[in-house]
Formats: structure tokens, sequence, C-alpha cells
């Protein structure tokens, strides 16, 4: 499809956006990155049952935890595509990369 | 197990404002259970409080370490090679956990991370329920299994009382009235005859009213 998006987005695979706990998601920000976004399959589409739905619920979860810390937790997001949905992929980081480059860098990182 | 509630973040951060060493202290039994300081909740907490202090440019060290029990003095021993490394000791135990590790490092500032809550039962995953007030005295053989001290916001021991509204207590819609659990239970057992029966005005010296509580079984004893 040749599809173009930001080559600032890097990403980390998981069997499933289940496996994803706050504490990776946490560590990511640790570590310096300016957003993080969940691409997960459709919702009532997951090969695991749950996974993804336990996932929007922990990115809720640390959202609130990212604001408690003064992070701006809509810097945190989680969006449903289907496998196949490449296109859609490309238009979701383009979008969090907008939204993202909008609150500027993460105020971790600034001060390092 | 004893239920607790995590601190808020803006109070934790202002407890260890002055800090830059923090020795963050878990807790395997009770408060892992109940999801609030275990070594996940210590992870977490940890994670919290660096990326707040990195956010103000006043970055801190914190060691994240998770003992077995913090209520029995073999496993508070086993940070004594490093707890003094650590200008203070953030613990994420019941009441009973920080106020021990206090006692075994009397020269350490000790500060709580969470607010200890009830004793009592997981619902279900991620729900926790009060049971026990820990009176001293249990009646439950004459309450069908239910406790009227815990369970009743009055803490009556023969009720209901008129705030009790189809079968929920005045006090909290959400909330069931102890009395009518009590009755409804009665009568799955066929022993309603027992609620017929006064139940006494409690001694509760053996409560907390008595003093702080202390149990010796000398036959245990070193």
């Amino acid at each position: 499809m040749r599809l173009n998006y930001p080559s600032n987005v890097k990403i980390v695979k998981v069997p499933c956006t289940g496996r994803v706990d706050i504490l990776m998601i946490l560590r990511a920000f640790e570590s310096g990155v300016d957003g993080v976004f969940l691409a997960g399959c459709l919702e009532g589409e997951c090969h695991f049952l749950k996974g993804n739905l336990r996932a929007k619920k922990r990115v809720q979860y640390v959202k609130e935890l990212l604001d408690e810390s003064g992070i701006d937790g809509s810097r945190l997001d989680m969006y449903n595509m289907s496998a196949a949905a490449g296109q859609r992929f490309a238009e979701v980081a383009r979008e969090m990369t907008q939204r993202v480059r909008s609150l500027g860098p993460s105020p971790v990182r600034k001060k390092r | 197990m004893i239920v607790a509630n995590r601190k808020s973040l803006e109070e934790i951060l202002e407890m260890i404002r002055p800090y830059k060493k923090i020795l963050l202290l878990g807790c395997n039994e009770c408060v892992t259970v109940c999801a609030v300081g275990g070594q996940r909740e210590v992870g977490v907490l940890a994670s919290e409080l660096r990326l707040s202090r990195a956010k103000d440019g006043d970055e801190v060290e914190i060691k994240e370490h998770t003992l077995e029990r913090q209520c029995d003095y073999e496993y508070l021993d086993q940070i004594r090679p490093f707890a003094g490394d650590y200008e203070v000791l953030l613990s994420m135990a019941c009441g009973a956990g920080v106020q021990y590790v206090a006692e075994n490092y009397r020269t350490k500032l000790v500060l709580p991370a969470v607010n200890t809550t009830f004793l009592g039962v997981t619902l279900e995953q991620g729900v926790w329920s009060e049971r026990c007030q820990g009176c001293g005295s249990c009646i439950l053989d004459k309450t069908g299994g239910i406790c009227p001290i815990a369970r009743c916001a009055k803490s009556l021991l023969n009720g209901p009382c008129g705030g009790s509204s189809e079968g929920k207590c005045e006090v909290d819609k959400e909330i069931d009235c102890g009395w009518q659990l009590i009755i409804d239970r009665l009568k799955e057992l066929g022993q309603m005859d027992r609620y017929e029966e006064i139940i006494p005005v409690k001694d509760w010296t053996t409560a907390r009213d008595g003093g702080p509580r202390k149990r010796v079984r000398e036959d245990l004893r070193l």
C-alpha cells in the first residue's frame, strides 16, 4: 500500500493489547517518550476474547495516573483497528503525532 | 484480609518533598491481594513519583523493595544492610506494617503511602467489602454468620432500626441493611427463633475500648 506514517512513531509488538501492562506504559513515559498509543483489535473481535477491553480499562487508569503526576493524560490513547486496516493505522499515527506535537515535548524529558 | 487505599499522589509527594533518596517498601501479604501495596503497586507508585519529580526538575532516587511481610521482624531485618542508604522509608503496608518498620528502624523517618481501611473479603476481582471490625468477642453464631457490628452502620445488636428500607441502609442506598441480611439468612437456616432472642449489651472491653490489645501464648514463646 506504500502508506506513510510519521517516522517518530516507534512500534512495540505485543501478541495482544491485553499483554500491555500499566507499568509498561509508565516506564515508556519515564524513558522520556512524548506520547503512547495502543493499537488494538476491534472491540468484540479479540482473539483472546477480552484482551482489547482490558487494555481499554488500563489505558483509562493510566491516563488518570498521568494526570495525577502532572503529565497530560491525553498523551496516551487507545485506538481500535483490524490487522487489515493499514490505512487507519497510518491515519491514527499521524493524528496522535499531531496531538502530541501540539502538547509539546514531555515535561519529564524537558528537564533532563 | 486487611484492605487499604492508596493515598493520593499529591499527599505522598508533599510528605517526601524534602527527600532525594527514598526506600519504597511493599508488602506481599494483604495489601498485595487488595492491589494497593504489593510489588506491582510499588512499581506504579515509584514510576509516578519519578515522573512527577522529574517534571519539576527535582529528580528523586527510589529503591523499590517488597518484603514478604512488614509485620514480622524476620522479614523487616532483611532491609537492614541497605536501609541506612536512604533518607526516608515509604511503606505501602497497612498501619501495622508501617509502625513495625518504624519501631525497628528508630533513626529512620517512616512514612505511610496507604490509608488502612478495613478487614474484608474480595467480592470479585477489583472489589473488596468490609466484614469484620475485630471487636474481640464474636457473636456470629447468634446472627446467622453475618456480623451486625461490621455490617450494620449503627452496630446494633438487636436490629434493624427504622432506617432500614427495602433491604437497604439509610446511610447509603448502595449499602445492604446488615439486619435485613441477618434475618434473610436466619430464615434460610430455619433459625428464626434466634431472632427472637435479645442479645444483651455488649462488653466492649475486648474491643478497642479496653485499650491496645495484646495476645500471648506462653507455650510458643522462646
